[in-house]
């Protein structure tokens, strides 16, 4: 009972379509803040470490990749082919990750977290900066471990045979769900590391 | 009960449990039907909570301050708002008769994912045990209002963490509803059933299901920006670190807006369906009415700053929302005339379905129409914040939406209970509740107009008047309430046994039996011709 | 009575080379841009133009938005523009106070 492939790729989409809006969300706050506090978001972006800002949306734009070959190699019925794919994505997936975790731990260490005293003594378009980077960061990051944890239940699936060449709407909806993440860290990145 | 359908006997989805044994049959059902019932029952107690606080209020506003403290008070309107508006009528019509009537309606066995919708039921009874939570947890039941209006809901010592993450995981039980009824609508229509074929119903539950899945998400973020607020002194809302408590009731309504269309919308489509059935007429109007649900979703979701037009907003704004709040009357309008010009000439059969409906005009037009008063800029200024609002939002919310639940439990009573409810007893309970309603909420406009303030324990003599006359209406309206519900549940054991279409409606439920099989056809039915007549085929 | 399923052709590996090429060929250009200290209306909109770029590639085809019908395409139109419209509305509030 319940629906055919389409559906089930419908659902997907439509579920991608709420997070776009809840992500959103932060988004609107974040053109607002910036829109009136310019100036304090440059200085504030100062902080940010571009290089590995830079290095983390290569890992994504990659880890997209590896999963689009994973699921075009089931559909060849390279099953053992897209496993490994599938955890090459999960491993980008975790790079991304440990070098979120450094960035973040840097700036802990400078004491810049939210109501900090170092950072409630500087200007409030930067603790409205700093504030969004994490909330945006954090909730972006929940979002690639969740990705993660759905693809290592996609690689048993696949072990198990029950992803197939001719039932591989799993795979492909996961992969819709990891495209998405990336999508969402390719306009953090700029809005974040790139301020002007 | 097994009943008798043409000469074959057959076994309704009551008696066929599915994997499992006694209650768990029915906690872990995906059948839609089981679901829809399941949630009716729960919807129904919450509401009663809820008008237990509402009467509570009621009784406490003739006496003030001799029944609640004002801490109290704020608690009890905070908690009647939340249980009224999350638990009963956001939900309301999708998860009761949508979830035991959509796939029916378009001739399918079930929903696109049962059990995903399994999985919004029980997300449901979580964020009603977590809200019911945060009023018995150490430390006081959440004070701010349902609207959680920063900088309060963010600095006070209540419960209010706890409230707000109920009301996320509500959200999420609402998105996932809303997807599965939009993925349903476009998969599982029966062979023939083209889009201008549809019951109007499912046009309505198919334009809230966009609505829930584009609007809930700012909720949800918005209700993550509380909590984080309250534990990690993030202050996106709190001037003192940049931020803008404006920016918060953007956020706020930007949802809870549109969240009234997914209340109204769905009761609009109920309406349509019944009008027809009882004047025995083709509905007014049908490509007009299909395409204004879309019209009134979409740009209904652009007014809400109509919420906000004394907060401090920009002028500009002020103006463009209120423009757009004018334009979004157009469509309900369309609606109503189209309602209207469906009885002209019709032979009406004077039943309690119809008499919901019937006051569902008078009582939505009233609201709409104060809706336009309070839309207006200048009068505005004077009516926010005041009983005039309060009376408002309850003719759309409760004369509105309420009363098309009143209509559809009626009209949908013998398909889902196989009895029919007694006919008399329903008509006095309609009468009482009407005359209740009024007395209770009419007197709020003039109050409100007068200058009395909402969510105020207290207040000068003056509207000592109206306040009575409003708390006597609410024990006419509690009296109408028990009447009615006493009869529908004592004819739920006791009714007649209720044929197949008792009023003769043309729609596919009124073709199997009542009630329904668990694979709802016998055989899935092909539509041939006219939009409400189907054939089937072998 | 239903079309057949998976219908959509796999992708092949080559044409998602070649996108992942353009994509980092891209991010190359957003770093790039950010070094050019623009004026202040396009440092905003150069970077979201070109990470636009990017997402479209990931849309249409990494996410195989090429191979879908219409109304899938018309409901991600739909999502955007809400979006958009509740941004806009808010900077009426904003932008004129």
């Amino acid at each position: 009972m319940g629906v055919d492939y389409e559906g089930k790729k419908i659902g997907m989409w439509m579920f991608l379509f709420t997070e776009l809006l809840f992500f959103g969300g932060m988004f609107l706050l974040y053109s607002v803040f910036r829109y009136r506090f310019p100036l304090d978001f440059h200085a504030a972006a100062a902080h940010e470490n571009v290089w590995l800002g830079s290095v983390n949306t290569f890992i994504l734009l990659t880890s997209s990749f590896a999963i689009a070959l994973a699921i075009s190699a089931m559909r060849k019925g390279r099953s053992r082919l897209s496993a490994s794919l599938q955890l090459a994505t999960i491993g980008m997936g975790i790079a991304f990750l440990c070098i979120k975790s450094v960035e973040w731990a840097t700036k802990i260490q400078l004491g810049l977290y939210p109501n900090s005293p170092v950072l409630l003594q500087k200007g409030p378009g930067e603790v409205l900066f700093f504030g969004l980077y994490y909330v945006m960061t954090g909730i972006h990051g929940l979002h690639v471990l969740i990705g993660i944890c759905v693809i290592a239940f996609m690689v048993v699936l696949t072990r198990r045979k029950k992803i197939t060449r001719q039932n591989p709407i799993k795979l492909e909806n996961t992969g819709l769900y990891w495209h998405f993440v990336d999508i969402v860290w390719i306009y953090l990145f700029p809005l974040f590391y790139l301020i002007t | 009960m097994t009943g008798k359908k043409g000469s074959a006997r057959y076994t309704s989805f009551y008696q066929e449990p599915g994997r499992y044994k006694g209650i768990l049959s029915w906690l872990m059902s995906t059948d839609h039907k089981r679901i829809g019932i399941m949630y009716t029952l729960a919807l129904l107690s919450f509401f009663a909570a809820g008008a237990c606080a509402g009467l509570l209020m009621r009784l406490s506003l003739i006496a003030p301050g001799k029944i609640l403290s004002a801490q109290t008070y704020n608690e009890v309107f905070t908690v009647h708002g939340i249980i009224m508006i999350f638990l009963f009528v956001i939900p309301g019509i999708p998860v009761a008769f949508g979830n035991f009537f959509l796939p029916i309606l378009i001739g399918a066995r079930d929903v696109a994912f049962p059990r995903l919708n399994r999985l919004s039921w029980w997300l449901y009874l979580t964020g009603a045990a977590i809200i019911f939570l945060s009023l018995s947890l150490h430390g006081r039941p959440p004070d701010t209002g349902w609207t959680f209006y920063a900088p309060l809901s963010v600095e006070s010592q209540a419960n209010i963490s706890v409230a707000v993450f109920g009301v996320f995981v509500l959200g999420f039980s609402s998105i996932l509803t809303g997807l599965n009824f939009v993925t349903t609508v476009h998969r599982l229509r029966a062979p023939g059933m083209g889009w201008f074929r549809l019951p109007l119903f499912v046009w309505t539950l198919y334009a809230t299901g966009w609505v829930q899945m584009l609007a809930t998400p700012v909720l949800a973020i918005t209700l993550v920006f509380i909590i984080l607020g309250r534990f990690l002194g993030v202050g996106f809302f709190d001037p003192a670190k940049g931020g803008d408590p404006i920016l918060y009731e953007h956020l706020f309504w930007i949802y809870s807006h549109p969240a009234v269309y997914i209340m109204l919308l769905p009761a609009m489509g109920i309406i349509s369906e019944i009008i027809p059935v009882f004047s025995k007429e083709r509905i007014f109007g049908y490509t007009a009415i299909a395409l204004s649900a879309i019209a009134i979703a979409s740009v209904g979701s652009l007014v809400w700053g109509h919420h906000m037009l004394t907060s401090g907003m920009s002028d500009t704004a002020r103006v463009i929302f209120s423009l757009i709040t004018f334009i979004v009357a157009v469509p309900s309008g369309v609606k109503v005339f189209n309602w209207v010009a469906t009885l002209y000439k019709g032979s009406i059969v004077i039943v309690t379905p119809l008499l919901y409906a019937l006051s569902f005009i008078l009582l939505f037009s009233i609201g709409g129409l104060t809706g336009l008063i309070i839309g207006a800029l200048a009068p505005n200024l004077k009516l926010h914040g005041t009983y005039f609002i309060v009376a408002h939002f309850h003719y759309v919310m409760f004369g509105g939406a309420g009363f098309a639940i009143l209509a559809g439990l009626h009209y949908w009573f013998p398909k889902t209970t196989g009895r029919m409810y007694d006919e008399v007893k329903a008509k006095i309970g309609w009468l009482v509740l009407f005359i209740g309603f009024n007395a209770l909420y009419f007197s709020m406009f003039i109050l409100g107009y007068q200058g009395m303030p909402r969510r105020y324990f207290d207040y000068p003599p003056q509207y000592f008047t109206g306040h009575l006359v409003s708390t006597i209406g609410s024990w006419i309206l509690a009296a109408g309430l028990i009447i009615i519900f006493g009869n529908l549940v004592r004819s739920a054991f006791k009714g007649k046994k209720a044929p197949a279409n008792p009023w003769q409606g043309r729609t596919l439920e009124w073709q199997i039996p009542s009630p329904p099989p668990a694979e709802n056809f016998e055989k899935l039915p092909v539509i041939r011709g006219d939009r409400y007549e189907v054939k089937r085929k072998g | 009575m239903r079309k057949a399923d998976t219908q959509i052709p796999a992708g092949s590996y080559a044409t998602y080379a070649v996108v992942w090429l353009a994509l980092v060929a891209l991010l190359g250009a957003t770093i790039a841009v950010a070094k050019m200290h623009l004026l202040v209306r396009y440092s905003v909109l150069a970077p979201l133009a070109i990470a636009s770029a990017k997402a479209g590639l990931v849309l249409i085809y990494f996410m195989h938005l090429r191979y879908e019908g219409w109304f899938l395409k018309s409901m991600l139109l739909v999502t955007v523009a809400t979006l958009t419209a509740f941004i806009a509305l808010t900077f009426v509030d904003v932008w004129y106070r």
